[in-house]
C-alpha cells in the first residue's frame, strides 16, 4: 500500500491540485474544467488568470482527445494541474507515435522562436488559411496556450518501450 | 424566416437569430467537441438570411469564452455576414477581459465590417 501513500507525497511536494489518468473523452473535460474552476472560485483566484488557466486547460484537454488517438491501445494519458504561490502549471502526458515527433517538435519550437507580436500574427496567417482537419482541430491549440500564457512552452518526448513516444508538455501561467 | 434558437450548455453558447424580432446574438460559452458541427445550423440559417436580410442587423457576440476550434467557426460566421448590407458586430467582452477584448480586434481586422466594442 506503500504507494498510495508515494504517490500523495509527490503530489504535495508538486503542489499539484488535480491530477487525471485515463480515457480522455469531451465529457471527462468538461469534467475536470469544472472541477478545477470550483478549486480556483473557493481559492479566490484572480478572475483574469482563472480565465487564462481555463483556456490553456481546455487547449491542453481538447488536444489530448483530438490527438491522442494517433497510437494503438492509447486511451491513456495525464492531465496535471500544480499551483504554487507565483504560478500555475498546466502539464499533459500522452503517448504518440515516432514519426509524428519531429513535425510536432518542429511546430512547438517556431512557437517557442516567436514574440507576442509574432504568435498574434501566426495566430491570424492560420486563421484565415487553414480549415478545420478531420478530427476537428484548428491547428491554432499550442499557439493559443503560448499566447495565454505569455511563456514558452516546455515540452519533452520520452521512448516508450513499445517504440512510441510520450509527449510532455508543460505550460505555466503567472499569478502575479 | 424560422427562428434559430438554442439554449447555452456548459460547453455550447447560447443562440438567438430571429429576423422578425431583429435579434441576433451568440452569447456564453463555446467549447464544443465537433465545432464545425455545431455551428453549421448557424451557417445555414446567415445564408438563407443573406437572401432577404433586414435594412440592418445588429449582430451581437457576448462571449464569456471560446476555444480555438471555435475561433475558427466565428471567423466563418462574421465571413458569412460581411456579404450582408448593414451589419454591424457588437463584440462585449468582461472589463476585465483583455484576451476577449483582443480576440474582438483581431476578428474586426480580419474581415471588413464595423465592429462595435462594449463592457459588460
Amino acid at each position: 500500500m506503500k504507494y498510495i501513500f508515494d504517490l500523495h507525497q509527490t503530489m504535495l511536494e508538486q503542489n499539484l491540485i488535480l491530477v487525471y489518468e485515463g480515457e480522455f473523452t469531451q465529457e471527462i473535460t468538461k469534467s475536470v474544467l469544472a472541477m478545477a474552476e470550483r478549486n480556483m472560485d473557493s481559492s479566490g483566484e484572480e478572475s483574469t488568470i482563472k480565465r487564462k488557466v481555463f483556456n490553456v486547460m481546455v487547449e491542453c484537454l481538447q488536444n489530448i482527445v483530438k490527438h491522442a488517438d494517433d497510437v494503438e491501445h492509447n486511451h491513456s494519458a495525464i492531465f496535471m494541474i500544480g499551483k504554487q504561490d507565483n504560478e500555475y502549471i498546466i502539464v499533459s502526458g500522452n503517448p504518440i507515435r515516432r514519426n509524428h515527433v519531429a513535425s510536432l517538435k518542429e511546430k512547438l519550437d517556431q512557437i517557442n522562436s516567436l514574440d507576442k507580436d509574432g504568435l498574434k500574427n501566426l495566430y491570424k496567417d492560420i486563421i484565415k488559411n487553414t480549415e478545420i482537419s478531420d478530427k476537428g482541430g484548428a491547428g491554432l491549440g499550442f499557439v493559443d496556450m503560448a499566447r495565454k500564457s505569455g511563456r514558452k512552452l516546455e515540452y519533452d518526448f520520452l521512448d516508450m518501450e513499445n517504440g512510441d513516444s510520450f509527449f510532455c508538455l508543460k505550460c505555466s501561467i503567472a499569478r502575479v | 424566416m424560422e427562428i434559430l434558437n438554442l439554449e447555452g450548455t456548459e460547453d455550447t453558447p447560447k443562440i438567438i437569430l430571429d429576423k422578425g424580432n431583429g435579434i441576433f446574438e451568440i452569447s456564453g460559452r463555446s467549447l464544443p467537441e465537433d465545432s464545425a458541427e455545431f455551428y453549421q445550423p448557424v451557417l445555414d440559417w446567415i445564408n438563407e438570411y443573406a437572401e432577404s436580410p433586414n435594412p440592418s442587423t445588429d449582430f451581437m457576440f457576448k462571449l464569456e469564452y471560446f476555444n480555438t476550434a471555435s475561433s475558427k467557426l466565428i471567423l466563418d460566421v462574421l465571413s458569412a455576414l460581411e456579404d450582408i448590407d448593414g451589419v454591424n458586430i457588437l463584440w462585449y467582452f468582461h472589463e476585465d477581459d483583455e484576451d476577449m477584448e483582443e480576440a474582438g480586434e483581431e476578428f474586426s481586422e480580419l474581415v471588413e465590417i464595423p465592429f462595435e466594442f462594449k463592457t459588460y
